[in-house]
């Protein structure tokens, strides 16, 4: 059986190198793996998703929607956007932030308040992270997606493996220690 | 060995195995990737060129001087680059001579959806169209060996969902195959026309031989599944159908999108019930099938525009098939791109902005985020080269008009490169009142921030001289009173320069210099530059929004600037009248 992974945030935000750990994770576990990503005009503060699917054989990189196991969004309102995504059985991991794009900070539309509460009354597994604020208190917001990354493999069960080589081999060896750090603290958060 | 790769990361390691030693790009989305990665082997010469013309004429001369060449490109490049391409297919070639055109179905981050199919049938060269990363490496591979079998060049087209997906890849080692031996011969590389007229010939003659090998090739290929529905396809559009129809179909998979092969079709149109193209853009092999006096069914069910994907086919082959999805029907922002906080090109289009009654021809790059609101200074985008070319076409047309109305012209420095230093000889030439920016950012920055001929670095890193743009400017004619180089940063100097060009009847260039905010350098100097409101001294007018910095928000009653996010570049300073901004980290 084929499984996806959306992984939705705003440009900036690292869900590109989330997703190529994560891709390089599943070959190493012996998996099929497939991963597309779309960059260019949406890097400037744009949308942002990239599509992970495994399994023994898989053809096409791109999901359907009602087909995600996993949507793990960055960002509140990124949930709400790709949540037509998520399988009716899937889980949502959505980071407990907010971005505002330049028509909310301009005053010409409006962010929605209570969006956390309604993602987690209309999915029933829905798991909120705080991965901003956690990594900005192990030092540095831009580890958010380590964070993330942690608690993504964690609920997808695949802890066996040596994830914290493959972040090795991603980064370069300054930002090491805080990586593994968020990493950690995502997988104990989930 | 076992790896995990893009398709541009594969169709690199594809040239690198296939002895490639001279390959030439212009960078844009989503090819750009193709040219970074082949730099990364340092076997092989790897250069930006200043356009994607250029990259071919490199790759074209490198590969009669015996080399194995190739040049990269996204598709309106090749509408740039398509005079010497379809000369190169006369001449033919010493070492293999590979393009790879990137098409962009879905205009993911390009002004159309051409679909470069077309270009190979029109050049009359082979087409190779991979649909995975294992196949962009084989394919690049094979396209070097076709090459030189039948003395053309060939084109590999890949699209967005190709060149930037991931997938798993067997890499190998390199072929040494080093550069062949040069032998002058004017009759097959000087196109005067008395040896043009025997080329064509011998054109047509490799065309009908490879018409016979599309028959044979394994490039095409039939999957056999259930015989009810028979499905032709090729690219991406492969993988959606397999994904959808699994073994409920029969595939005819096309690897050689040029020529196409009439015998393997007919015998698979003839093995099912009902035929089906899946094909993203164009009815290009649907028109062919048709051609053939085959029924299929194409366009009637699968739409021209835009990218397809497992959903769109599914609806349209299982319309049985229905899927439960959640929705959450409250109405959510909208997140378009916008230029970064700290852009440098922020500063000229506020200042352009007070000119309400100036027509302002755009270009591609970055700045053409000043399309969109608050800025919503921009009247045309079209392609690189149009931001002076048009301008200067918009200004005739008013002259012709009676009207007195300014026209500015706006590009990169790579664009002003790339197609923009004809357009400024044109407007001298003809005596043009065009007044011309050029938002010198130091960088190529849309496309990821490849180098230019005026950033002092080439491809590979190495230094570089720099080109310089107001010297160019003095060269071509325009007069020293008529260039002005400022500083985006400094409103002032930028309006005092805006309103210098306004008045000009001559032709005005403006060089607005400053580094992209993006760059490591940049940010590295500015880590400690950030601007705070004084919420005391703020009266909430909200001038400073009318900038169109991301950093900037009403946010909880009052106005902040995100201190992550800000360089401290002090625009919104200077248009807060009450004194409420300042900068710190000096
Ligand atoms: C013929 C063609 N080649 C390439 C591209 C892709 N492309 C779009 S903008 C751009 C470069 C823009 O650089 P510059 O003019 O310096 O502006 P910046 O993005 O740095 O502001 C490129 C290469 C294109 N649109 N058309
Ligand atoms: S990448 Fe550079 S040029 Fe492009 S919007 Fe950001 S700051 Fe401006
Ligand atoms: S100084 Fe003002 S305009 Fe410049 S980046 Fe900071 S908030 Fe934006």
């Amino acid at each position: 059986m084929t499984k996806s992974l959306i992984l939705v945030g705003v440009g900036g935000q690292g869900t590109i190198l989330t997703s190529k750990i994560l891709a390089e994770g599943l070959l190493q576990l012996g998996f099929d793996v497939k991963m597309s990503e779309i960059h260019g005009m949406a890097q400037r503060g744009g949308s942002v998703n990239t599509q992970i699917r495994f399994g023994e054989k898989v053809y096409s990189p791109i999901i359907s929607s009602g087909e995600a196991d996993v949507l793990l969004s960055f960002e509140k309102i990124e949930a709400i956007r790709y949540l037509n995504y998520l399988k009716p059985d899937g889980t949502l991991i959505v980071n407990d932030y907010e971005i505002y794009s330049l028509p909310v900070l301009t005053g010409n539309e409006k962010y929605p308040k209570q969006a956390l509460e309604m993602l987690k009354s209309t999915v029933p597994n829905t798991v909120v992270i705080k991965a901003s604020e956690i990594a900005n208190n192990i030092g540095n917001i831009k580890v958010q997606n380590m964070v993330l990354l942690g608690a993504a493999v964690k609920r997808l069960g695949l802890l066996d493996l040596d994830w914290i080589s493959i972040i090795k081999d991603y980064l370069p060896e300054r930002f090491h220690e805080l990586n593994i750090k968020a990493f950690n603290a995502g997988i104990n958060e989930a | 060995m076992k790896k995990i790769m893009t398709g541009n990361e594969a169709i690199a390691r594809g040239a690198y195995e296939a002895g490639c030693e001279v390959a030439a790009a212009y960078p844009g989305t989503p090819s750009t990737e193709i040219l970074e990665n082949i730099a990364e082997y340092k076997q092989i010469y790897s250069q930006w060129s200043v356009n994607e013309k250029v990259a071919v004429e490199v790759a074209g001369g490198a590969s009669i001087a015996g080399a194995r060449a190739l040049a990269a490109m996204k598709h309106v490049g090749l509408n740039v680059a398509a005079d010497p391409l379809f000369t190169l297919a006369y001449t033919g070639v010493n070492g293999g001579m590979v393009v790879v055109t990137a098409d962009d179905p879905g205009l993911h981050s390009s002004q159309n959806e051409q679909d470069n199919r077309y270009y190979a049938m029109h050049a009359k060269v082979a087409m190779l169209e991979p649909s995975d990363s294992q196949e962009c490496l084989d394919y690049t591979k094979a396209a070097f060996e076709m090459s030189e079998k039948y003395d053309m060049p060939v084109l590999l087209r890949v699209t967005t969902r190709i060149c930037h997906s991931k997938s798993v890849v067997n890499i190998g080692t390199r072929q040494d195959v080093g550069v062949k031996e040069y032998k002058k011969d004017v009759k097959k590389y000087c196109m005067i026309p008395a040896f043009g007229k025997i080329r064509h010939h011998i054109v047509e003659e490799k065309l009908a031989q490879l018409r016979d090998y599309a028959d044979e090739t394994p490039l095409n290929r039939i999957e056999w599944g259930s015989r009810k529905i028979g499905i032709i396809t090729s690219g991406i559009s492969y993988q959606h159908a397999r994904e959808v129809m699994g073994n409920d179909a029969s595939y005819l998979k096309i690897g050689l999108s040029f020529p196409l092969p009439e015998r393997l079709i007919r015998e698979f149109a003839e093995g099912v019930e009902t035929l089906y193209i899946i094909e993203e853009n164009e009815p290009y092999l649907e028109t062919y099938v048709k051609s053939l006096g085959l029924n299929c069914i194409g366009k009637d069910i699968f739409p021209i525009c835009g990218e397809l994907n497992p959903e769109i086919i599914e609806k349209a082959l299982k319309p049985e098939k229905s899927r439960t999805v959640y929705a959450l029907d409250i109405p959510i922002p909208t997140r378009p791109p916008v230029l970064c906080a700290g852009c440098p090109h922020r500063g000229i289009f506020y200042a352009l902005k007070k000119y309400k009654d100036v027509v302002v021809t755009g270009d591609i790059g970055c700045y053409s985020l000043s399309v969109m609101p608050p800025l919503d200074v921009t009247n045309t985008v079209i392609c690189m080269g149009a931001g002076i070319s048009a301008g200067i076409g918009f200004e005739k047309a008013f002259q012709q008009a009676g009207k007195n109305q300014k026209v500015f012209g706006c590009m990169g420095d790579s664009t002003f490169f790339h197609s923009g230093i004809t357009g400024l000889v044109d407007a001298v030439y003809n005596k043009s009142k065009l007044a011309i920016i050029i938002l010198d950012n130091r960088i190529t920055a849309m496309t990821g921030h490849q180098q230019n001929p005026g950033t002092g670095k080439t491809l590979s890193g190495e230094a570089a001289p720099i080109i310089d743009i107001q010297q160019i400017a003095k060269a071509v004619g325009v007069k020293d009173e008529n260039i002005k180089v400022v500083d985006p940063y400094n409103l002032l100097e930028t309006q005092e320069a805006l309103q210098k060009a306004y008045e000009a009847t001559e032709p005005f260039v403006i060089i607005a210099k400053r580094s992209c905010a993006l760059l490591k350098e940049v940010q590295k100097n500015r880590a400690n530059l950030k601007c705070s409101i004084d919420t005391d001294k703020c009266t909430q007018c909200k001038m400073c929004l009318k900038i169109g910095c991301p950093a900037i928000a009403f946010k909880d009653g009052i106005m902040v600037i995100d201190q992550a996010s800000c360089n401290g570049c002090t625009l919104c300073m200077q248009v807060c009248r009450f004194d409420a901004i300042e900068r710190t980290g000096e």
